[in-house]
C-alpha cells in the first residue's frame, strides 16, 4: 500500500479515537473526572448494535438507534450510581471507581456473551472510492470521516450556541459560579455523560466496522488510546479531541506500516509520556493553575 | 529593625495586573494588618511572599536576605510560615503530627535512620514530641494532640494551622483571615491569641482580616490594598479614617 | 510505672523509646506475619499441608509484598500507579537473566539473595526514570502514564530477543521457597512501616492530605514522591525476581494491566493506606479463587465490584463517622483506663 492510502486509513482510525476522546475531553472538562469506563462504553454500543442485528434480526438502522439509546442511558445510570455520590472525594477515589466500572462492564458482558470474539455484521457498505491509479479510499473510512466531521460541527455549535452549551461552559470553568448563577450542575453533568456516552456508541459502531470483530476487551485499548489523543490535543479542548484523535491514529497506522505492528502501542504511549514532559497542558490547551 | 521589606512588587496574570507596585516594610515584632476588599490581591501578596507565584517586578527582603523569585521551600526555610484562608490541615494525621510536620526542616534525620530506626531517631522524635507538645499547650490543644486533625472543631483547627505554622520557628508569621468563620466571642479570644503569640514569641505577624474590630483592635500598622495597588498605609487609626479608604469599603 | 516519671513523659498516655519505634501498626503487622508463618511451618511439619496448600504459599507471600509496597504509593502517598505489575516484570526479567548469566559465577546463596537484589534496583530504576517527569503532573496523569508505561515495557520485552520474546524466558532456577519468601516479607514490611513512622513518612502522607500546605511548611514534594515511587518499585522488581524463581519461567503477558488491577484490589480491599489490611486481603485475594474454582470466571467481576463499593463506602460522610466514632471510642476507653491505671498508683 502506497504511504497516501496508509495516511488515510490513519485519518479514518484517528476519527473513531477523535469521537471517542469528545467522550473523554468533555466530561473531563465538565466533571474534572476522568472516565476509565468510557472506552466500555464503546465496547458496550458495539454488542447492542450486534445483539439487535445478528441475534435479533432488527434492521441496521433501528439497530443503531437502540445502541445510541442505550449507551446514553448507561452513561447516565453509570454517573448517578457510580460518580455523582463522590462529587465531593479525592481524584483517586473517583478514579478508582472509574476503573471499576469499567471492569465491571468488561465482565457482565463476559458473562452474556462469553470471551470469544464475534463477528460484527457489515452495517456500512459505502463504496471505495477510487482516486488515480494506486489510491482506494474504502467506503467504511470514507463515511467514518464525514460523520465525525459533522458530529464534531454539530457539538461545537451546540456548544456555542444553546443555553445547555453555554452552562456546560460556564460549569467546566467554576463549577460554585455556575452553580449560584442557577445553573444546575448535576444536570448538566448527566447531560454530559450523556452525550459522550451516545457519542461512543456511534464511536463503537465504527470502531467495529473497521475491525469487523468485537469482544469484552474491545473497547478497553481503543479507549485508553483516546484518552491519549485528548491529553495530546489538550484535555477539555473539543478541537483539541479532534486533533488528538486524527494525530494519533495517523502516528499509529504510519508506525504499524512502517515499523512495526507489536511496537505500535508502545509508540503511541510513549507520544502520551513526551507530550506530558513537554507539554503538559497538550496542543490546544489552556495552562491551570491550581488555587491557593 | 525590619523584618520583611517589599519594593515594588507586582505580578501580572495574562494581561491582569493582580498586584502592581506593592511597597511595604514591616519591623520586627510588628502585628501588620492587610486589608482590602475581596478580590483586592491580598492572598495574591501571601502567595508572593512565600513563593507560590514568582514576582514579575520587584523584590522581597526578609531579615536582609534577598528571597525574590525563591521557591516555597526555600522561602519556608528563609524564616516565613503561613496559614491559609481555608484551613488547610494534614486532616487524617494526628494534631501531634501536624505539628511536628512543622518541625520537618528544624529537627531532621536522614532516611536510613528513619528505615533502620537507628542513631539519632529516638532522641531526635523525643525532641520533636516535646517541641509540638509545649506548643500545642500553648494553644490549648495538648489533650487532643493524638487525635486526628479533622475531630477538632472548627475554631481548634485554626489554632492548630497557626501552632504548626509557628513549629517551622519562622521570622515572619502569616495570617490569612484567620478570624473567618468565627463569631464574635471566639474571634476576641483568637485576638488575644494572635496578641499572646506576638508577645510570648516575640513574633512579627502580618495578617489579612475582613474583620474590622480585630484590625482595629490588635494592628499597630495596616496597608490597605485595592484593585491590586496600595490605597493607603500608616498607623492604623490615621489609616481608618483616610477618606479614601472609607469610599473604597463603603462605595460613593 | 510510678506517678512522677509519667509525668516527665512527654505526653500524658506515654511514649517510650520501644513504642516510639514500633508503633501498634509495627507490632500488630509483624505479629501476624508471624503467626501466619507459625501456622504454616506446623501444618508443613505435622504433615497436615496439602500440595495444593503448600502450592498457594509462595504467590500469597508474593502478592503481600506486592500488595504492600503499591499501597505505600496508593495509600501512603494518594497517587494512583497502575504499573505496578510494569515493574514487577521489569524486576522479574533483569533479575532471573542474572541468575541465568552468573549461573557458574556464585553459588545459589549468594546468587539468589544477589538476583534479588538486581531485580529490585532495576525497577527502582525504571520507577526513577517514570517517575522524574510524571511526578510533577497531577494525579489522573500518573495514573494514565504508569498505565503506559506498563504496557510500553510489555511491547518491548515480547519484542527483544535475549528476553525470549513472545515465547518467554525458560529454564530459570526453582529457588524461591516459603521461607525465602518470608523473610522477603518481613523485610518489606520493616522497612515500609518504619518509613511511614517518622519524619519521612509523615511528609509522605502530608503531600497526600494536602499538597499545599506541605509545600509551605518546606517539605519538598517532588523528592518525598519519588521516594516512595522508587521504593515500591523496588519491592515490586523483588516480587518478580521471586516470581520467577518460583515458576521457572516469564512470559510478559503474565504482567499486563489485569495483573496491576488485581494488586490494586488488594489494596483497596485491605483499605488505602492500611499495611495490615494488604497483608490480610492479599492472602484473601489469593485463596479465594483457588478455593471457589467453579466461581473462576466471576472473579474479575467481584475485583470490580469490590473497587466500586469499597470506594462509594470510603466516600459516604455516614460511614466515615461511623469508622470515627469506632476509632475514637477506642481512644477514649485507652485513655481512661490509663489515668484509672495512674490514680491507683
Amino acid at each position: 500500500m502506497s504511504f497516501l492510502s496508509q495516511l488515510i486509513n490513519g485519518l479514518s482510525v484517528g476519527s473513531i479515537y477523535a469521537l471517542i476522546a469528545l467522550g473523554y475531553t468533555m466530561v473531563y472538562g465538565i466533571a474534572k473526572m476522568l472516565n476509565f469506563a468510557h472506552g466500555d462504553v464503546i465496547m458496550v454500543g458495539a454488542y447492542t448494535i450486534f445483539t439487535a442485528v445478528s441475534m435479533l434480526g432488527l434492521d441496521y438502522w433501528i439497530a443503531i438507534i437502540l445502541s445510541v439509546v442505550f449507551c446514553t442511558v448507561l452513561g447516565i445510570v453509570i454517573e448517578k450510581i457510580a460518580y455523582k455520590p463522590l462529587r465531593k472525594a479525592s481524584p483517586l477515589t473517583v478514579l478508582i471507581t472509574a476503573i471499576g466500572v469499567s471492569y465491571l462492564l468488561q465482565n457482565i458482558v463476559l458473562l452474556i456473551y462469553g470471551s470469544h470474539q464475534r463477528p460484527f455484521p457489515k452495517i456500512i457498505s459505502v463504496k471505495s472510492i477510487k482516486i488515480g491509479e494506486n489510491l482506494v479510499i474504502s467506503g467504511e473510512a470514507f463515511f467514518t470521516m464525514v460523520i465525525t466531521i459533522v458530529i464534531m460541527i454539530i457539538l461545537t455549535l451546540f456548544i456555542k450556541n444553546s443555553k445547555t452549551g453555554r452552562a456546560m461552559v460556564a460549569v467546566s470553568e467554576d463549577k460554585g459560579a455556575a452553580e449560584l448563577m442557577g445553573i444546575n450542575v448535576n444536570r448538566i453533568i448527566s447531560i454530559t455523560f450523556a452525550i459522550g456516552s451516545g457519542l461512543a456508541a456511534i464511536a463503537g459502531l465504527f470502531f467495529a466496522s473497521t475491525y469487523g470483530f468485537i469482544g469484552p476487551y474491545s473497547g478497553a485499548m481503543p479507549g485508553i488510546k483516546a484518552f491519549i489523543a485528548a491529553v495530546l490535543g489538550g484535555i477539555g479542548s473539543i478541537p483539541g479531541a479532534m486533533l488528538g484523535g486524527i494525530l494519533l491514529g495517523v502516528v499509529e497506522g504510519l508506525s504499524k506500516a512502517y515499523i512495526s505492528t507489536e511496537l505500535s502501542d508502545a509508540i503511541v504511549f510513549s507520544i502520551l509520556i513526551v507530550i506530558l514532559l513537554f507539554k503538559p497542558s497538550g496542543l490546544l490547551g489552556k495552562n491551570v493553575t491550581e488555587k491557593v | 529593625m525590619t523584618i520583611l521589606e517589599t519594593k515594588k512588587l507586582g505580578i501580572s496574570f495574562g494581561g491582569l495586573r493582580a498586584v502592581d507596585d506593592f511597597s511595604i516594610s514591616i519591623q520586627k515584632g510588628q502585628l501588620y494588618g492587610l486589608i482590602g476588599p475581596n478580590g483586592a490581591g491580598k492572598t495574591t501578596v501571601f502567595n508572593l511572599l512565600t513563593g507560590v507565584y514568582k514576582p514579575t517586578d520587584g523584590s522581597i527582603t526578609l531579615d536582609g536576605e534577598n528571597i525574590t523569585g525563591k521557591s516555597t521551600i526555600e522561602i519556608s526555610k528563609a524564616g516565613i510560615a503561613r496559614t491559609f484562608q481555608n484551613i488547610r490541615l494534614f486532616k487524617n494525621l494526628s494534631v501531634l503530627d501536624n505539628v511536628k510536620l512543622g518541625l520537618h526542616n528544624r529537627v531532621k534525620y536522614n532516611l536510613l535512620t528513619s528505615i533502620f530506626k537507628v542513631g539519632s531517631y529516638s532522641r531526635k522524635e523525643e525532641e520533636m514530641n516535646k517541641i509540638a507538645l509545649e506548643l500545642l499547650r500553648v494553644f490549648g490543644l495538648e489533650n487532643e494532640a493524638q487525635l486526628p486533625a479533622s475531630s477538632l472543631p472548627y475554631g481548634m483547627q485554626r489554632k492548630l494551622e497557626i501552632a504548626r505554622a509557628l513549629a517551622t520557628n519562622p521570622k515572619l508569621l502569616l495570617l490569612d483571615e484567620p478570624a473567618a468563620g468565627m463569631n464574635p466571642n471566639e474571634t476576641a479570644e483568637l485576638m488575644e491569641t494572635i496578641k499572646f503569640v506576638r508577645d510570648e514569641f516575640d513574633m512579627t505577624i502580618l495578617l489579612i482580616e475582613h474583620d474590622m474590630r480585630l484590625v482595629a483592635g490588635i494592628c499597630e500598622e495596616i496597608c490597605v490594598l485595592n484593585f491590586g495597588t496600595v490605597l493607603a498605609k500608616g498607623k492604623t487609626s490615621e489609616v481608618l479614617n483616610d477618606p479614601r479608604v472609607i469610599t473604597a469599603y463603603l462605595g460613593e | 510505672m510510678g506517678a512522677k516519671s509519667e509525668k516527665n513523659k512527654p505526653f500524658p498516655g506515654g511514649i517510650g523509646r520501644f513504642r516510639q519505634k514500633y508503633d501498634n501498626n509495627f507490632l500488630i503487622s509483624f505479629g501476624i506475619m508471624i503467626a501466619i508463618f507459625l501456622f504454616c511451618f506446623l501444618m508443613i511439619a505435622t504433615g497436615n499441608a496439602t500440595r495444593h496448600f503448600k502450592s498457594l504459599l509462595v504467590p500469597a507471600g508474593i502478592n503481600i509484598i506486592l500488595a504492600i509496597s503499591l499501597n505505600l504509593v496508593v495509600g501512603i502517598l494518594g497517587e494512583l500507579s497502575l504499573g505496578h505489575a510494569g515493574f514487577m516484570s521489569v524486576g522479574a526479567y533483569a533479575g532471573c537473566l542474572f541468575s541465568i548469566y552468573t549461573q557458574e559465577l556464585f553459588p545459589i546463596g549468594v546468587r539468589f539473595p544477589l538476583s534479588l537484589l538486581v531485580g529490585g534496583l532495576v525497577a527502582a530504576f525504571f520507577g526513577l526514570v517514570i517517575g522524574v517527569p510524571v511526578l510533577r503532573l497531577k494525579g489522573d496523569y500518573l495514573a494514565i502514564v504508569t498505565l503506559a508505561f506498563g504496557e510500553i515495557i510489555r511491547s518491548v520485552i515480547i519484542n527483544l530477543d535475549f528476553t525470549g520474546g513472545a515465547a518467554g524466558l525458560k529454564n530459570i532456577e526453582k529457588h524461591t521457597t516459603y521461607t525465602s519468601v518470608f523473610i522477603i516479607i518481613l523485610i518489606t514490611l520493616f522497612v515500609i512501616l518504619n518509613l511511614i513512622n517518622s519524619r519521612h513518612g509523615r511528609a509522605i502522607m502530608a503531600i497526600r492530605d494536602n499538597r499545599i500546605a506541605a509545600e509551605s511548611l518546606g517539605v519538598n514534594i517532588t523528592y518525598f514522591k519519588l521516594l516512595s515511587f522508587i521504593l515500591a518499585a523496588f519491592f515490586a522488581g523483588i516480587a518478580g525476581v521471586l516470581y520467577g524463581h518460583n515458576i521457572g519461567s516469564l512470559t510478559a503477558a503474565q504482567f499486563d494491566y489485569n495483573r496491576s488491577i488485581e494488586i490494586l484490589v488488594m489494596v483497596v480491599l485491605g483499605g488505602m493506606g492500611n499495611i495490615k489490611g494488604s497483608i490480610i486481603s492479599a492472602i484473601l485475594i489469593t485463596i479465594i479463587p483457588e478455593m471457589l474454582r467453579g466461581a473462576d470466571k466471576y472473579r474479575m467481576l467481584f475485583y470490580s465490584i469490590i473497587l466500586i463499593i469499597m470506594m462509594l463506602l470510603n466516600a459516604s460522610p455516614r460511614f466515615a463517622e461511623f469508622k470515627r466514632k469506632i476509632r475514637i471510642k477506642n481512644l477514649a476507653s485507652a485513655l481512661k483506663s490509663k489515668s484509672r491505671q495512674k490514680e491507683e498508683v
